[in-house]
């Protein structure tokens, strides 16, 4: 009954065109935003490029795969995801098996830098030209060993951490600040290199992909069913919506849609996480500025809406509970009064500390104009998610490309043009009280019915999964081999196209005010490092 | 400065009772004198190191500092650098990347050194397991003293295993 009417199928057949260029795109069916795929060659990809990027569009992400085990007669292959407005659309470049190379796009995007080496390191395919150092390679392995080709044995080496080819600033008084891979507080590793003058950043770089621990290789081989799970842990603090995004990968390779009311539930999923990971970085912003009344009070808050989660579905973040075909929790109408009820509490807090914040002067002092990315930087940088948003830039998957429910929800967009600590953190006050009438909605409006179906794998087929995460866009695109397991899983984590904006968004700032400025940005080390 | 006193009012102290140490999650026989123990347990320093984890252990490994576990109530606290700890709280698979950053740490840590082990992944590599990139559980880099399982643990589960390392044995004998 869930499969989708054959109808719908044969609408998917006719080709596509978009940004005025010639290549042929296929609709995907069965994927729950629309989703357009085609093979180009190098001309056309960056013809696309070009086109895209005149147009004001954005590379959602960038990965490689090797396609030899597939077809003798193949290589391997690079995937550049776009966000258009008639969707997503994914441009897939063959490469040859010798010696694969594909063009540079950082010209247009810079944000695919870090992804390119990421192919460059997992795949053996280089940029031709650019940026030629390894990012998550971190000469831990040996430099020809890749270990996403298929042929490469899963072994260890011997380890012996790397010098890695800082960019050097020159000059009277400039000296260099090493920070990390383990950092002073309960962060994720990491490794930042400063260039300071003074008390003032002159230069930040990062080193990152310290937690680099073989998710992508891990998931070759795995049962849909069984990948869900892998997925929900590349980035703990957005496990609901990586499972989510998963998920409808999942359900367009078995061509069927969930029950809505199962869609209806991870929505309500989906915002208590984006609630749950703004109230913990609003204190922690406070406390950055000295006020650790903040950071009790927002924590008292986080750990009250986490012990629902618990009481409620069983766990305290929400992990495996969203799954191929539907979820594995349900709500009734005790449950129901419980959320609304806390809800209403949490609103009238929020009014209150939103105030205390709002009129503290050390904490506005501190916090406006420091660490700013103003809108112009942005949009050349690709900056995404909560950030982009904090310096206008206009993306939000919920709302530019709605899936059920999000399309009879109608989220408003949180949007700020300073871009500095203020405007991150006002998006997360504006994007909570969005979120705690976007479940109210849902409580009142959910359907009833089952809440999942089954999920059965078919082989030698794609789906990609897309959602708007508290941080930003995630994508996860899966193809299943010939015994309809998983041949290759990407996850894309937001920051990957984030974290280059804090390089430049402490530039002439003071080092003190770089931890502020970094938790106003709160990006995912283990999501990109994969 | 009153509206923000009269929050705190409003809300009070909302600290529950600390668990009791859950021994059974030590995996060595206790290696510190009692009269070492007995200093520990009223002033223990802990340095956090995430080895490679997915940093879901990291929002529970937070939650202990908030009101409701409020871990330094009991003397416990974090501290920046391994050279100023008793114990390492490690969380994740060991990265292959972070093999010898966890090794440096531990190095830099003072006797008596205890190394807790977090999560699923910290006990046994979890979900990550070995592989080209990853070491696996965290005892195959450092030694360990105490594995809380647990995907993520929560603050009580960490909080029971945090002081199974200051246990003594006398006291598990007692509990058998
Ligand atoms: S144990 Fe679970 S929560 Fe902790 S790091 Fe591993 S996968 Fe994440």
């Amino acid at each position: 009954m869930n499969h989708r009417t054959e109808s719908s199928r044969m609408e998917s057949q006719t080709p596509m065109q978009f940004l005025d260029q010639t290549i042929e795109f296929e609709a995907l069916a069965d994927h729950a935003v629309p989703t357009y795929a085609a093979c180009v060659d190098e001309a056309e990809l960056l013809a696309f490029c070009d086109a895209a990027h005149a147009g004001g569009r954005r590379i959602v992400a960038l990965w490689g795969s090797d396609e030899r085990n597939r077809e003798t007669r193949l290589g391997f292959a690079l995937h550049v995801a776009f966000d258009l407005a008639e969707g997503l659309v994914c441009l897939t470049l063959p490469l040859p098996a010798e010696a694969p190379t594909f063009p540079d796009l950082c010209t247009r995007f810079p944000a695919a830098n870090r992804m390119q080496r990421a192919v460059m390191d997992m795949i053996g395919a280089h940029p031709a030209s650019g940026d030629a150092r390894s990012w998550l390679r971190h000469a831990n392995w040996p430099a020809d060993y890749y270990p996403l080709r298929s042929d490469a044995p899963d072994t260890q080496h011997a380890t012996q951490n790397e010098e890695y080819a800082f960019v050097r600033v020159e000059g009277d008084g400039v000296h260099e600040v090493p920070v990390g891979p383990i950092h002073a507080g309960v962060i994720e590793p990491g490794h930042f290199r400063f260039s300071v003058m003074g008390e003032n950043v002159l230069r930040l770089e990062q080193r990152l992909g310290w937690k680099h621990k073989g998710i992508e290789r891990r998931f070759a081989g795995m049962s849909l069913g069984e990948g869900v799970r892998l997925a929900g842990r590349v980035s703990g603090d957005s496990t609901v919506a990586y499972a989510w995004a998963y998920s409808q990968a999942a359900e367009a390779i078995g061509a069927v849609a969930p029950p809505p009311r199962a869609l209806w539930l991870r929505a309500l999923l989906l915002e208590r996480e984006r609630i749950v990971n703004h109230l913990g970085d609003l204190g922690y912003l406070g406390n950055d500025v000295a006020l650790a009344f903040g950071l009790m009070q927002f924590m008292r808050l986080k750990e009250d809406w986490v012990r629902l989660n618990a009481r409620l579905f069983g766990h305290r973040f929400m992990m495996d509970r969203i799954v191929p075909g539907g979820v594995t929790v349900d709500l009734d109408d005790a449950g129901a009064h419980a959320i609304f009820t806390q809800c209403e509490a949490l609103e009238s807090e929020l009014r209150t500390l939103k105030n205390i914040y709002d009129e503290h002067a050390g904490l506005q002092d501190r916090f406006l104009t420091t660490g700013r990315v103003t809108p112009q930087l942005a949009k050349l940088l690709g900056v995404i998610g909560l950030a982009g948003r904090a310096s206008a830039q206009h993306w939000d998957l919920r709302c530019n490309h709605a899936c059920a429910p999000y399309d009879q929800l109608t989220p408003r967009m949180a949007i700020e043009r300073n871009g500095d600590v203020a405007a991150r953190a006002q998006v997360r006050f504006t994007e909570i009280k969005e979120s705690l009438h976007l479940i109210r909605k849902i409580l009142r409006e959910i359907p009833a019915g089952e809440v999942r179906c089954e999920v059965r794998s078919e082989a030698d087929k794609r789906g990609l999964g897309w959602i708007e995460g508290w941080r930003g866009d995630i994508l996860v695109a899966v193809e299943t081999g010939a015994d309809g397991k998983i041949r290759r899983c990407h996850c894309h984590d937001p920051s990957w196209q984030n974290w280059p904006a804090l390089e430049h968004a402490v530039i002439d700032n003071i080092v003190p005010d770089f931890p502020l400025i970094n938790k106003s940005f709160n990006l995912s080390y283990a999501g990109p490092d994969l | 400065m009153f509206p923000m006193l009269r929050q705190i009012l409003r809300n009070g102290i909302v600290t529950e009772p600390a668990p009791d140490a859950d021994i059974a999650l030590r995996v060595t026989a206790q290696r510190l004198s009692e009269a070492m123990l007995a200093q520990l347990g009223r002033a223990l320093v802990i340095r956090h190191v995430d080895a490679g984890s997915c940093n879901a252990c990291e929002l529970e490994i937070h939650a202990l500092n908030n009101p409701y576990y409020n871990l330094e109530a009991l003397g416990i606290k974090f501290a920046a650098s391994p050279r100023h700890a008793d114990m390492l709280l490690v969380t994740g698979p060991v990265a292959k990347n972070m093999e010898i950053a966890v090794k440096r740490a531990y190095d830099a840590t003072p006797e008596p050194r205890l190394v807790v082990a977090v999560g699923d992944c910290g006990c046994t590599g979890g979900i990550f397991g070995e592989s080209y990139a990853s070491c696996g559980r965290v005892a195959n880099v450092i030694p360990v003293d105490v594995c809380i399982p647990g995907c993520p643990p929560t603050p009580l589960q960490l909080m029971q295993g945090i002081l199974a390392a200051l246990a003594s044995d006398r006291k598990q004998a007692k509990h058998e």
